[in-house]
């Protein structure tokens, strides 16, 4: 019994950091975001609340729970509040599979550094974020606006689209480890054997539906100012907007620390069992753990590098490329990783797979030029 | 006929494959905001830094004195004749025994007003004005008024301070 209690209570600390963690890191995203979008553009960027405007985060908090909080007369009023609730919720769940770290041991009783360790870990993933349209739906349904409407219908189809090829992509992930827990396809990784050298492919599929599934930039057509006023949240104000700003944030650092564990090693990084052997396992884990938020956080990093490179795709364009382009590339990525296990070359396989694929584009292309000018 | 020849019919064949494939696109756009990243930024965070604007920038009034420190203007209405926004308003007097080391002429102002709401700037004051008392600094500008009573600036705020002369780039 008190076993259990132990483990309880360390869960509940260990839960509770990472819900710090990743409230923190969602509100100096909306800061370093426009520090960066300045810098790209030769700017300055917010710099007047505190040193190097760091308070910024705050003033934009005080700011949204100062402002009106408008429910439109004509709105299903408890789904207008639910739709922010929801999207915030969602994005606060997936956290609980990424595994942080390794075990770690405090007065004999070890403890893993991951919220659950389900065995269906990646697919509670794809749940949740398969969950988290809902909350733009509704607030867009809610909202009696066209506009809004709109913008919630293109969130939905979208993520439709683009969550197909990802699974796909993550297929070939569970083919090189057998299972869908993720703290049995970071384990796989250990040492240096990360899965970005036998899925460079799948690696950019995931990448891009990445972007897609956090309706970013250039995939940010649910909010599409120039066509849709503001998308599913036209009609949202104070901190109800705020929740859904803060909830793709959120996502953000979410999706950069599943790309991390899924491809990147997780929390491994050179020199583990050197620092292990040296000051001792616990200190090892520890810093596997800070190794993985940075991780995720340059992967927040090119989020905003891309959003502040890339216009947005149109509509059509968007589908095309997630119908015709990311589905076949992923199917094909799946038979090159199933290949390689076969012939137990999957780095091979990975980089054959590339370069079948990039020649046959280009025969491809030389044909089919030929043909036009006979 | 072509107005000129050199007008040039742009070709846009069809894309190729690097350019149908957007990756390539994609990754030379991203090397260029990263390089602006790097690069330093052109602000100039204004209250505290300031640029130079030139040595004929159009700012601040000033009623210049002359050398020995008495007012060179002599009331003669030509600037407020000038004025086009109608902005400025004077009162003539004239002077006494005695005060011949405050004014230099036989004429004075005795209230000279600039209505900085009204004001937009031209330099036609100082175009007009024959005495050369009356400049627009290039180094100071009008600041922000709040409220209408600040807005009309008496001699007070106009006349020269001769600890700390006005000079132009150029004049000696």
């Amino acid at each position: 019994m008190e076993l259990l209690n132990d483990v309880f209570t360390a869960k509940a600390i260990f839960i509770g950091i990472v819900f710090a963690i990743t409230l923190g890191v969602a509100a100096y995203s909306t800061y370093f975001e426009r520090k960066i979008a300045a810098f790209m553009q030769d700017r300055i960027g917010p710099d007047r609340a505190g040193p190097f405007g760091i308070l910024q985060p705050l003033a934009d908090a005080v700011k949204m729970f100062m402002k009106e909080d408008f429910i439109p007369a004509n709105s299903n009023k408890w789904l207008f509040i639910a739709g922010p609730c929801l999207s915030m919720l969602t994005a606060l769940m997936t956290s609980a599979v990424v595994p942080f770290g390794d075990t770690v041991t405090i007065s004999g009783v070890t403890f893993d550094l991951q919220g659950i360790d389900v065995n269906i870990g990646i697919l509670w993933v794809f749940g949740i974020v398969s969950l988290g349209v809902y909350g733009i739906l509704v607030g867009g349904w809610a909202s009696n606006n066209k506009y809004s409407l709109l913008g919630a219908i293109r969130a939905a189809s979208q993520n439709i689209s683009y969550e197909l090829a990802m699974g796909m992509s993550i297929i070939a992930i569970l083919m090189l480890s057998g299972s869908l827990s993720t703290k049995a396809i970071v384990e796989t990784q250990q040492a240096g054997h990360w899965n970005i050298l036998q899925q460079p492919l799948g690696f950019v599929i995931f990448l891009i539906c990445a972007f897609a599934e956090c309706n970013r930039t250039p995939f940010d057509l649910p909010e599409c100012e120039t066509e849709l006023i503001g998308g599913y949240h036209t009609e949202y104000s104070s901190m109800k907007l705020g929740f859904y700003l803060f909830a793709e944030y959120i996502n953000m650092f979410i999706s950069g620390a599943v790309m991390a564990t899924l491809f990147f090693g997780g929390y491994d990084y050179p020199g583990y069992a050197y620092i292990a052997a040296q000051l001792g396992s616990n200190a090892a884990t520890f810093i596997g753990m800070g190794a993985l938020i940075g991780k995720a956080l340059l992967f927040v990093f090119v989020f905003m590098w891309v959003r502040w490179t890339l216009p947005r795709f149109r509509y059509d364009q968007l589908m095309g490329l997630g119908w015709t382009g990311l589905i076949p590339l992923s199917m094909f990525n799946v038979v090159v990783t199933g290949f390689g296990i076969l012939i137990d070359q999957p780095i091979l396989a990975g980089v054959g797979g590339i370069v079948i694929l990039l020649v046959g584009l280009i025969v491809n292309d030389a044909l089919s030029r030929k043909k036009k000018i006979a | 006929m072509k107005l000129s020849n050199k007008t040039k019919v742009l070709e846009q064949g069809e894309m190729t494959l690097a350019e149908r494939m957007y990756l390539p696109a994609i990754v030379g756009g991203m090397a260029t905001t990263l390089k602006h990243f790097f690069s330093k930024p052109v602000t100039i965070r204004y209250p505290e830094q300031q640029r130079y604007l030139g040595p004929i920038y159009r700012g601040h009034h000033i009623l210049k004195k002359d050398e020995q420190g008495a007012e060179r203007c002599t009331a003669c209405g030509l600037c407020a004749v000038a004025c086009p926004a109608e902005a400025i308003s004077m009162v003539a007097e004239e002077r006494k025994k005695g005060e011949e080391h405050l004014y230099r002429e036989e004429k004075y102002a005795k209230v000279y007003e600039i209505n900085m709401l009204r004001c937009i700037f031209c330099g036609l004051c100082e175009e007009a004005c024959p005495k050369e008392a009356i400049f627009l600094r290039h180094d100071k500008m009008v600041p922000v008024f709040n409220t209408r009573d600040e807005v009309i600036y008496g001699k007070d705020k106009l006349v020269e301070n001769m600890d700390q002369r006005y000079l132009r780039d150029g004049w000696k």
